[in-house]
């Protein structure tokens, strides 16, 4: 099982963390460490265990064994401490419907302590950050989802939490807000620590120090995005055009097959990839062979390939 | 003072659902009017005014049940509750945020109802102000219930099981009629719940009888604590799911 650890000073640190429903087991043993001012996204399919860590160590679901620790405090003793330093916005958009946009800012702005003005100016505040100042004074059953979703998101900055979790906060959002966010979050970026769930794998890639991958409840992977790529891809990808290639069983390929063995060749382009690739090498064996090679790219991996080859290696066991 | 602002809040999602004040406010006086009228014809006993205040009033009183029933129980299939729960209210901010907005309404709904009979020929007299010893346990007993079927129930089964129980309410409360002279099990029931003893007990008041007010304010208060004590039980347990 993968393990994560960092040596900064911790923010949230879990140990064992599991939790079941039924027999079904949602999250396993998650042993994870996540440093103060680290923006951690968690990755995974549907039903892998992201809002339920993120439910645990919001102290919301308590879980069947083990702990976290949120800035060195329990989730199983000191829940009201951690719930004063930590905000949510949940997976679906949370706002209390009948009240305005302005209200319902207010109204979490609150209950976290601030007075009557201090909530004003925050929500107003707010209000014009997410761009809704316009619509500050109706009721939040009147928004499209995607308003909806840029309130509800607002309602967990407002109290300018320690550490906030964001559960797929992209979801539903036009391109450009989406961005607006990812610009949002990325001043936030070092100042608070986050985490983030998503579907959208370049959101990670763009936004996140070190990333999580759940597969059923397990933590499979762990590490920053170059990481991932380096050790769990197959690396680069370097596709050769060129003329005169006989099909797969030229003494060319064969010959480039002792050292790339997952050579591939499709019409007149030759495909390998590698960790490391020599290409003067492959040239060169080409040339001897009497092929020249018109063209050559270079394709990196992304972190798309690492997901999609982790959560193949695991439905194949 | 969080749960002022969880109050407020509640308070506001009950007002500004105009359904609240057509089916808590407008309705019981049009049955004031309704039944007074109709007593203009008849010499029954129940319809006069003094005794049919009362009942309307806790007629009103179970709709409250409803509202505070359906607002949980809406909150709790949003994800609003969820974000509230990973805020630091403290159960007791809950209990109190749930229950004390409906307190006013209740007020109010009384008081709508006393100015309408007041209006349809009540006597004017204190004895309208000292009713309200009696409304407050009722009315703290009701919105308990409401919150107990709240935190037990789905949205679609507070509307079947709040209604039905609305109908037991207006049946049983002897607001309609008086359940001394229907007699048997249907008096027996009615004596077991708490309406009854409500109507009975605001009736003696109105009359200035305090000394009746017994045994039904014990029952009353009896059913307040339980109720209330099992709300409470209730939602701490919506709040562990
Ligand atoms: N209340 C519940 N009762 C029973 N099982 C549950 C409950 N909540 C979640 N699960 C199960 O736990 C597992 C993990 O669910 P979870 O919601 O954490 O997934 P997720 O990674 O957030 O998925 P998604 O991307 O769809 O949001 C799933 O198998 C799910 O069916
Ligand atoms: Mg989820």
């Amino acid at each position: 099982m993968e393990v994560c650890n960092t040596a900064a000073p911790c923010a949230i640190e879990t140990k064992g963390l599991t939790k079941l429903y039924k027999k079904r087991t949602a999250v396993n043993s998650l042993n994870l460490s996540i440093k103060q001012g680290e923006l951690f996204s968690l990755l995974g399919q549907n039903g892998a265990g992201k809002t339920t860590t993120i439910k645990m160590l919001c102290c919301l679901l308590s879980p069947t064994s083990g702990d976290a620790k949120i800035m060195g405090r329990s989730i199983l003793e000191n829940a009201a401490e951690i719930k004063q330093i930590i905000n949510v916005s949940p997976q679906e958009t949370a706002i209390a419907p009948n009240l305005t946009a302005k209200e319902n800012l207010e109204l979490v702005a609150e209950i976290y302590g601030s007075t009557r003005d201090k909530a004003k100016e925050k929500a107003n505040e707010m209000l014009s950050l997410f761009k809704i100042s316009d619509r500050s004074n109706d009721k939040a059953k009147t928004f499209s989802g995607g308003l909806q979703r840029r309130l509800s998101i607002a309602m967990a900055l407002i109290t300018d939490p320690e550490i906030l979790f964001l559960d797929e906060p992209t979801l539903g959002l036009d391109p450009q807000a989406r961005h607006e966010l990812w610009n949002q979050i990325k001043q936030l970026k070092g100042r608070k620590t986050i985490v983030l769930t998503t579907h959208y794998l370049e959101e990670a890639d763009e936004l996140a120090d070190r990333i999580g991958i759940l597969k059923n409840g397990d933590l499979v992977a762990c590490g920053t995005s170059s990481e991932l790529k380096e050790n769990l891809s197959r690396g680069k990808t370097v596709i050769i055009k060129c003329a005169g290639i006989n099909g797969i069983n030229s003494d060319a390929i064969d010959e480039l097959r002792l050292d790339y063995p997952n050579i591939n060749v499709i019409d007149c382009n030759i495909e390998v990839s590698s960790a490391t690739i020599n290409y003067y090498g492959i040239i060169d064996c080409l040339h001897r062979h009497n092929i020249e090679a018109e063209n050559i790219t270079t394709k990196e991996s992304s972190l798309e390939d690492v997901y999609l080859t982790l959560n193949k290696d695991k439905e194949a066991k | 003072m969080r749960y002022l602002s969880l109050s407020s809040r509640n308070a506001k999602e009950i007002i500004r659902d105009p359904l609240s004040a057509v089916l808590g406010i407008a309705l019981p006086i049009l049955m004031l009017l309704l039944f007074t009228t109709l007593d203009k014809n008849s010499a029954i006993e129940v319809f006069k005014i003094e005794s049919l205040t009362p009942g309307i009033i806790v007629f009103g009183f179970s709709f409250l049940m409803m509202f505070s029933a359906i607002l949980l129980a809406k909150d709790k299939k949003s994800a609003f509750l969820t974000r509230l729960f990973a805020s630091p209210l403290t159960a007791t901010d809950y209990i109190i945020g749930y229950s004390l907005p409906f307190l006013p309404i209740a007020f109010l709904q009384a008081m709508a109802c006393f100015i309408a009979a007041l209006i349809l020929g009540l006597a004017i007299n204190v004895h309208i102000l000292m009713s309200f010893v009696v409304l407050l346990p009722a009315a703290v007993f009701i919105i308990g219930l409401g919150m107990l079927l709240g935190s037990l129930l789905n949205e679609n089964q507070v509307a079947a099981f709040g209604s039905v129980l609305i109908v037991v309410t207006s049946l049983f409360s002897g607001a309609w009629m008086d359940l001394n002279m229907v007699g048997g099990i249907f008096k027996t029931i009615g004596y077991i719940l708490p309406f009854a003893h409500t109507v009975d007990a605001v009736r003696a008041v109105l009359t200035g009888d305090y000394a009746a007010i017994f045994p039904h304010l014990y029952w009353i208060i009896g059913y307040m604590v339980v109720t209330f004590s099992m709300a409470v039980f209730a939602f701490k347990h919506v709040m562990k799911k």
